[in-house]
């Protein structure tokens, strides 16, 4: 079984603490910080191993390559302690499971990852995808399992994920493009950190985005509108890819406006803190969220992920913006998509 | 000619009468398991006068008339299983009448759930009626024959509970109006203040009279409607998660159900719950109650709330069209179900006896339960899927359903529209005193036993 690559004396000397300090949904001084974490470590008893909300946060606050998240929930799967209620976390645990129903295209070096959303496949056409999308992997054989960090079960990545990898290989693939943050995250986060080895070569969808509309530069009639972005959880695993988003809608002619919850300040899109907290903390910070999105004047509100765009499209469309996702907004610009839609 | 046939074709006219072979095959069998038995005769009437003088004639000649709806029932309820006369009522589809401040309808025997949705929302859109999960084809007068449920059932009782009026067909050809029609032109009230004379036809499956017209409440159709649903894989704790949301007196509408299939629905029991509002303000206001009325289980972890926005859209459909789609899942399209009336806490013995009957029958299950009159009873929806062109399978969802049924009476429970084998069963549990009143009221409504004969057929 693989273990989690987690070096102790890396928390033990941490100057900051930053992992729990800046946490959105705990409040620490920068001792309790570091006291919690040290608990955490040692496997003791923390608040934190009750109060976390699985928001992923702490794997971006840690500068310092640890993985404070991933040991939290170990911690939790080792003390029993539930983050949703049991049926919940069994349900996501059954609908997840692989039943030979995957869906897959004419691969051959590269396949388009779509994970186990049905929405991706149809994301990833047009244009923009034209040469990749005959290559498309879709069903729970190809989804990345990070989504049970929400509620730790470690042991369900542990297991699954090497099959997911896997069943890539069998595909006699090199690349993977990754059309969702959360596979990825676990291709490039979550396997080094236990140790599962990637032998193909995992590519972030923003990356294949980003060169494809330099390559479609001469179709792209600028869009001229102000956003807000959702950033989405699985996002923390690989923050070094957010200014990608910054960087596409600076090509396509789209202002992205300063507002307090993005960056490192992001909110969640609060579909998981439902299942963990209840709807009081949800729906907090679904409010707090939008209602900072609307005050940049945004017309649309751009979605990285599915989920995030399905838990929220009803709600950010009630306040007045466009739900949009970011694929979705590049056909836009290049006019195979109406504006608006 | 035959006499008989040349007789129905005097009262209604050549093209609703037939005695075809293909229509006597088609109108011999419902989508259900039970054998077919072909009618000698069908008719398809537009008025009371004609539905009267044909019951007249098959009273005079002493042969067996079976009102027909939509034939959806899946029990066999319409199958003639004496032979003679089936009839149609679908041609009598009027929507008579809506009282949009006293909130009734009166519509004619055949009219459709769908008819009546359609007319409501075009014409009348502050008011609906209790719509049942069936196909928009089927009828009204149909579905509180046999004490239907609806989408209102949870709020107002059993469908039959709703009927504010009606008009009959006696087995003797007397036409007769039930409750304040009797006594003027309106369709306020079935039965109160006067002795409830419509115990006489609702529930008895058409075999005291023919519904020729019908008075159904209404009520109000409030703008926005929208659903949570509770998860919970302890099923002892089942009823008690339902006593507490109907204890607040403010849902539309509660289904509790499970079934294996997709795995995302494995092993958990699944309580659907909707409300309605006229405002955002007040759907939200009901979703808070909603959670804080279940918090003690999610605190202990023993139930949560499933995130549903992919699934809103098909769970708020009325009719829910995939409930359809269950029969498909063994391929050849056909489902039936029992569906026995029971105590909510009954619920985990009846969850337990599915699961033990899908896995002895080796057929694949689907179990609902909607709670009625705000938690005096729930009204299961049992369902086997299996394949027309199986036979065997066929055989033991057929064994199944018997023993769901079995099940259900020494449970106290109450089979709804009982197939002809299922009333037998019913009767034979039933006292005896009361077992001789059903006689009594049946022999004297009905002395020539002519109406739908093999149902409520005392021995």
């Amino acid at each position: 079984m693989y273990t989690l690559k987690f070096d102790e004396n890396v928390c033990a000397t941490c100057p900051s603490a930053d992992c729990l300090l800046k946490c959105q949904y705990m409040e620490f001084d920068k001792n309790e910080a570091h006291e919690e974490m040290m608990k955490v470590v040692k496997g003791e008893n923390s608040s934190v191993l009750h109060d976390c909300v699985t928001c992923y946060a702490c794997e971006e606050y840690c500068h310092r390559g640890n993985h404070p998240y991933y040991l939290i929930s170990e911690r939790r799967e080792e003390k029993g302690i539930l983050t949703a209620p049991r049926p919940i976390t069994n349900q996501w645990i059954n609908m997840t499971q692989m039943q030979g129903k995957q869906s897959v295209g004419a691969i051959e070096d590269r396949a388009m990852s779509c994970c186990f959303l049905a929405e991706l496949v149809s994301m990833g056409s047009g244009e923009i995808f034209k040469d990749i999308a005959p290559a498309v992997a879709f069903g729970a054989e190809f989804m990345c399992p990070a989504v049970h960090t929400h509620f730790a079960k470690m042991s369900v990545i542990k297991e699954r994920l090497p099959v997911v990898i896997d069943n890539f290989v069998k595909l006699g693939v090199k690349e993977v493009i990754c059309l969702h943050d959360e596979c990825y995250g676990t291709y490039t986060s979550i396997a080094p950190a236990y140790g599962i080895g990637v032998p193909f070569k995992p590519i972030y969808y923003m990356d294949f985005l980003i060169e494809r509309m330099k390559d479609l530069k001469d179709k792209i009639k600028p869009l001229d509108i102000k956003v807000a972005y959702q950033r989405p959880c699985s996002n923390r695993l690989i923050p070094e890819k957010l200014h990608l988003v910054k960087d596409i809608l600076d090509l396509i002619g789209v202002e992205l406006p300063d507002r307090e919850y993005q960056g490192e300040n992001c909110l969640c899109c609060a579909e998981i803190l439902r299942a963990v907290s209840g709807y009081r903390l949800a729906d907090d910070v679904q409010e707090r969220n939008i209602a900072d999105m609307v005050q940049t004047g945004a017309e649309y509100c751009v979605f990285n992920c599915p989920a995030c765009q399905s838990t929220l499209s009803e709600k950010v469309a009630k306040n007045g913006l466009k739900p949009v996702h970011l694929i979705d907004l590049c056909k836009m610009a290049i006019g195979e998509k109406k504006k608006g839609v | 000619m035959s006499d008989i046939l040349q007789s129905l074709t005097e009262i209604l006219g050549e093209r609703a009468v037939s005695n075809r072979p293909e229509e006597l095959w088609f109108y011999g069998r419902d989508p259900g398991v039970l054998d077919s038995h072909p009618p000698d005769y069908v008719v398809a009437p537009r008025t009371t006068e004609e539905v009267q003088r044909v019951v007249q004639l098959a009273n005079r000649e002493k042969i067996p008339i079976v009102p027909m709806g939509s034939g959806m029932a899946l029990t066999g309820l319409v199958i003639p299983l004496k032979g003679g006369i089936v009839m149609d009522m679908k041609r009598m589809n009027r929507i008579l009448e809506v009282n949009e401040k006293a909130r009734y309808a009166v519509v004619e025997g055949g009219t459709s759930q769908g008819a009546l949705k359609a007319f409501l929302e075009d014409n009348h859109p502050g008011l609906r009626h209790s719509l049942p999960d069936a196909p928009p084809t089927t009828t009204i007068a149909a579905n509180v024959a046999l004490h239907g449920q609806g989408r209102l059932t949870h709020q107002y009782g059993f469908n039959s509970d709703m009927v504010s009026g009606l008009e009959v067909v006696l087995p003797t050809g007397d036409i007769c109006k039930i409750g304040s029609p009797s006594l003027g032109p309106y369709w306020f009230s079935k039965g109160p203040t006067l002795p409830d004379l419509s115990g006489l036809f609702l529930g008895w499956l058409g075999t005291t009279g023919i519904f020729t017209k019908v008075g159904l409440k209404l009520y109000p159709n409030k703008k926005f409607r929208d659903l949570e649903m509770f998860v919970t894989d302890r099923v002892e704790l089942v009823a008690d998660i339902i006593y507490k949301l109907t204890h607040l007196e403010m849902l539309e509408d509660v289904n509790a159900w499970f079934q294996p299939m997709p795995l995302m629905f494995k092993d958990n029991y699944h309580i659907t719950i909707y409300f309605t509002g006229d405002t955002e303000e007040e759907i939200e206001f009901k979703r808070k109650m909603v959670w804080d009325s279940l918090q003690k289980f999610i605190d202990a972890k023993d139930g949560g709330f499933m995130s549903i926005q992919p699934m809103k859209p098909m769970l708020l459909e009325m009719p829910q069209r995939g409930i359809a789609a269950f029969a498909d899942v063994p391929k050849g399209g056909g489902f039936e179900y029992s569906g026995p009336i029971t105590l909510i806490e009954h619920f985990p013995q009846y969850a337990a006896k599915v699961i033990e009957l899908a896995a002895k029958y080796d057929v694949i299950y689907a179990c609902s339960a909607r709670v009625i009159s705000g938690g005096h009873s729930m009204m299961f929806a049992i369902s086997f899927a299996f394949n027309r062109a199986d036979k065997a399978m066929m055989d033991r969802v057929k064994e199944a359903l018997d023993e769901a049924t079995e099940y259900a009476l020494e449970m106290g429970g109450i089979p709804w529209k009982p197939n002809f084998m299922e009333q037998k069963m019913t009767m034979k549990r039933m006292d005896p005193n009361t077992l001789k009143l059903l006689q009594m009221v049946k022999k004297n409504l009905d002395p020539q036993g002519i109406m739908n004969p093999g149902n409520w057929e005392v021995s």
